[in-house]
C-alpha cells in the first residue's frame, strides 16, 4: 500500500470507513511523498508530529463513530496565510519569520474538528501577491507539470502555488488556498487540479493573514470536484468571529453532484474572448460549452460589459485594502525589527523594519495603495474603483435576471509559464494573468477551475465556471458534469 | 498620470517604507506604469452609481456589549521582538 498518497479524498475516505486502510499509513504514505519532493519546494513548515497525533486520533475515531465526518483520517496541506497555533505562519513574507500564532484559524480549526490531519505548510505568494509563487520568502515552488521533456522549471501558478503543486503531485489528498484575484483557480489550472473560491462570505476569515478584506476568500484545492465539495463543507459556515461570514445555512454539497444538468441555462460571455488568447484555449472553451449543451444545458450568449474594467479596479481597490492591513507589520506587536543605528526613532524603526521584511511586489502594492488612498486621489482612484465594481456586479445581476444558472469561461490566458520568463516584463503584464477570475472576487461569486483538457506541449488548461451568490452546490454540480464529459485523467509524470 | 520621484519619496514616507534615494527614479516609473494602467477607469460612466459595499446586502452583525475575551496577555506579547515587564517596548517616542 506505498500508493495511498494518490487517492482522493472520496477514495480514501471510503477506505477509511470500511477499514481497508488507516489514517496512519495514509499519513506516512504522504509523508514519505512530501520527503521526496524537496525539489518542488511546495512544503515549506512541516509538521510530521501533529500529523501522527491527529492521524492516531481519526483511527480512534473511525473505529467508534460509523459518522465520522469525510475528513477524519484525511491528510491536507495548508497554505502558509493561515494562522495554526504553535506552528510557523508567514504568509510567505520575511517580515513574519519566527511568528508562531497563538491561536489557530477558525477554518483550520473546522478541519482539525472535523478529524483532517495537518502535514505542514505549504508555499505562497508573499502575502498572496502574485501570480506565480515567485515572490515567496522561501523561494519559488514548482509546477509537477512539464513541458513534455523539457527540464524547464515552470510556475504552479499564484498565489497558491504550493498547494496547487503538492495537491498535483500527490502529496497531500487536499490543501487550503485563498483567492484574492484568482489565487486558487489560476494555480488548479496550471497544475491540472479542481480548485474553487466559494461565494464571499461563505467561509470564515478570521485567522487568516489578510491581504484585501473586501475580495480575500479561502476555499480548497483538490484532485477532484467530489473533493472540492467534501473538503468545502468541512471549511464553511457562519463564524462569529468575522462579521462579514454569512449566516446561510451550508448544504451538503457532495449531495448535490447528481451529474444531471438538464434544463440549466449556461451563459458564454463575449468579452472574454480576447484578442490574442490561444487557440487552444479557444477550442477548449468551445468543446466545455459543447459537452454541457450534450448534458441537456441551455446554451445562451450573455454579455458582461464591464469585464475589461475588472483588472484595473482591482488593482486600485486590493492594494488599497492591502496597504491599511498590512499597516500592522510595524516591528513592535510580531515578526521582525529591524537593527536600528545611534539615535534612531520610532518612525525610522518602521521605515527600515518594513523596507528589510517586504519583497518588492508587496512594497509596490502597499505604496500604490497608500497613493491612491491619499489626499486628492481618494475620489479620482478609490471611490471610482469601487463604483465600477458596482457596476461589474451588476453586469453578472443582469445575466443571473435573464435566468443563467452559471456561466463558462476559460480560466487563464495561457497554461502555465517558465519560472522566471516574466522576470524583465513590467508588473502590469503579470497582472493579466488574472483577466478571467479577477471579476468573481470583485463580484464576490463562487468560482470553479476544472481541469479540462491538455495543450499542445501536455500542460493542463482548466475551464471556470462561474455561479450565482451562495449557490456552490449547483455551481459543484456542474462542474461535476464538466469534468466527468471532460474525462481528464492526466498526471504529472515524476521527475522529482 | 506619472508620479515624479518626489511624488515617489512622498509616498514612501507615508506608507513608512525606507526607500534608497537611489531606487526611487525607479520606483516613480513603476508606480506611474501601475496608475496608467488604471486610468481605463475614466472611460467608464459612473454617475449615480453607489460604490458597491457587500455581496448579499446583510444586516451588521450585533451582540451584547459585554467581555467576551481577554486576560491573555502572555500570548499577546508572546511574538513580539522586545517585550518587557508585561508591555510591548520601543524606541523613545517623546523626548
Amino acid at each position: 500500500m506505498s500508493q495511498l498518497n494518490t487517492l482522493t479524498i472520496a477514495e480514501a475516505r471510503d477506505g477509511l470507513r470500511k477499514g481497508e486502510i488507516t489514517a496512519i499509513d495514509l499519513t506516512m504514505s504522504c509523508m514519505s511523498a512530501i520527503d521526496a519532493a524537496g525539489a518542488l519546494n511546495a512544503f515549506v513548515h512541516h509538521t510530521p508530529e501533529i500529523a501522527l497525533e491527529q492521524a492516531r486520533a481519526a483511527d480512534e475515531r473511525l473505529k467508534g463513530d460509523e459518522e465520522a465526518p469525510s475528513m477524519c483520517g484525511i491528510p491536507v496541506g495548508i497554505k502558509d496565510l493561515f494562522c495554526t497555533e504553535g506552528v510557523p505562519s508567514q504568509a510567505g513574507s520575511g517580515i513574519l519569520k519566527g511568528f508562531l500564532p497563538q491561536y489557530e484559524s477558525t477554518i483550520t480549526g473546522k478541519l482539525w474538528a472535523s478529524g483532517a490531519v495537518m502535514l505542514g505548510k505549504l508555499n505562497m505568494d508573499e502575502f498572496a501577491m502574485g501570480s506565480s509563487n515567485e515572490t515567496s520568502v522561501y523561494g519559488n515552488a514548482v509546477n509537477p507539470r512539464r513541458r513534455g521533456n523539457d527540464a524547464a522549471e515552470l510556475t504552479p501558478g499564484g498565489s497558491s502555488g504550493g498547494s496547487a503543486a503538492a495537491v498535483a503531485a500527490d502529496l497531500c489528498l487536499g490543501a487550503t488556498g485563498t483567492d484574492t484575484g484568482g489565487s486558487i483557480r489560476q494555480p488548479a489550472a496550471f497544475t491540472g487540479i479542481v480548485g474553487i473560491k466559494p461565494t464571499y462570505g461563505r467561509c470564515s476569515r478570521w485567522g487568516i493573514v489578510a491581504f484585501a478584506s473586501s475580495l480575500d476568500q479561502a476555499g480548497p484545492m483538490t484532485k477532484t470536484v467530489r473533493d472540492a465539495a467534501i473538503m468545502l463543507q468541512a471549511m464553511a459556515g457562519p463564524d462569529p468571529k468575522d462579521s462579514t461570514s454569512a449566516d446561510i445555512p451550508v448544504p451538503d454539497f457532495e449531495a448535490a453532484l447528481t451529474g444531471d444538468i438538464r434544463g440549466q441555462t449556461i451563459g458564454i460571455p463575449k468579452e472574454y474572448r480576447m484578442d490574442g488568447m490561444p487557440d487552444e484555449i479557444e477550442r477548449l472553451w468551445a468543446e466545455g460549452t459543447e459537452m454541457l449543451k450534450a448534458a441537456g444545458a441551455k446554451i445562451i450568449d450573455i454579455s458582461l460589459p464591464h469585464t475589461k474594467y475588472a483588472l484595473p479596479a482591482y488593482y486600485v481597490i486590493a492594494p488599497a485594502e492591502a496597504s491599511s492591513n498590512l499597516a500592522r507589520y510595524d516591528g513592535v506587536r510580531y515578526g521582525h525589527r529591524a537593527k536600528l543605528a545611534q539615535g534612531d526613532g520610532i518612525t525610522e524603526m518602521y521605515e527600515k523594519t518594513r523596507a528589510e521584511g517586504f519583497g518588492a511586489e508587496v512594497k509596490r502594492r502597499v505604496m500604490i495603495g497608500t497613493y491612491v488612498l491619499s489626499a486628492g486621489f481618494y475620489d479620482a482612484y478609490y471611490n471610482r474603483a469601487r463604483k465600477v465594481r458596482a457596476l461589474i456586479k451588476r453586469d453578472f445581476e443582469q445575466a443571473f435576471d435573464q435566468g443563467v444558472d452559471a456561466i463558462l469561461t476559460p480560466a487563464t490566458p495561457s497554461a502555465a509559464f517558465g519560472l522566471g520568463e516574466m522576470a524583465n516584463a513590467d508588473p502590469v503584464q503579470m497582472y493579466l494573468n488574472d483577466v478571467f477570475t479577477v471579476t468573481v472576487n470583485l463580484a464576490g461569486l463562487p468560482g470553479i477551475s476544472v481541469p479540462a483538457g491538455l495543450d499542445a506541449q501536455g500542460l493542463p488548461l482548466g475551464l471556470q465556471l462561474i455561479g450565482k451568490p451562495w449557490d456552490e452546490a449547483g455551481l459543484l454540480n456542474v462542474a461535476h458534469r464538466l469534468e466527468t464529459d471532460a474525462g481528464f485523467v492526466s498526471k504529472p509524470t515524476k521527475w522529482w | 498620470m506619472s508620479i515624479d520621484i518626489d511624488t515617489a519619496r512622498r509616498v514612501a514616507k507615508l506608507a513608512r517604507i525606507a526607500v534608497p534615494e537611489d531606487d526611487l527614479p525607479k520606483l516613480a516609473e513603476e508606480l506611474s506604469g501601475i496608475l496608467t494602467f488604471m486610468e481605463q477607469l475614466n472611460e467608464v460612466d459612473i454617475e449615480g452609481i453607489e460604490p458597491m459595499v457587500s455581496v448579499t446586502p446583510m444586516q451588521l452583525k450585533r451582540r451584547a456589549d459585554e467581555v467576551t475575551d481577554g486576560r491573555q496577555q502572555d500570548k499577546v506579547l508572546a511574538n513580539a521582538p522586545d517585550a518587557r515587564e508585561g508591555f510591548f517596548a520601543v524606541p523613545k517616542v517623546v523626548e
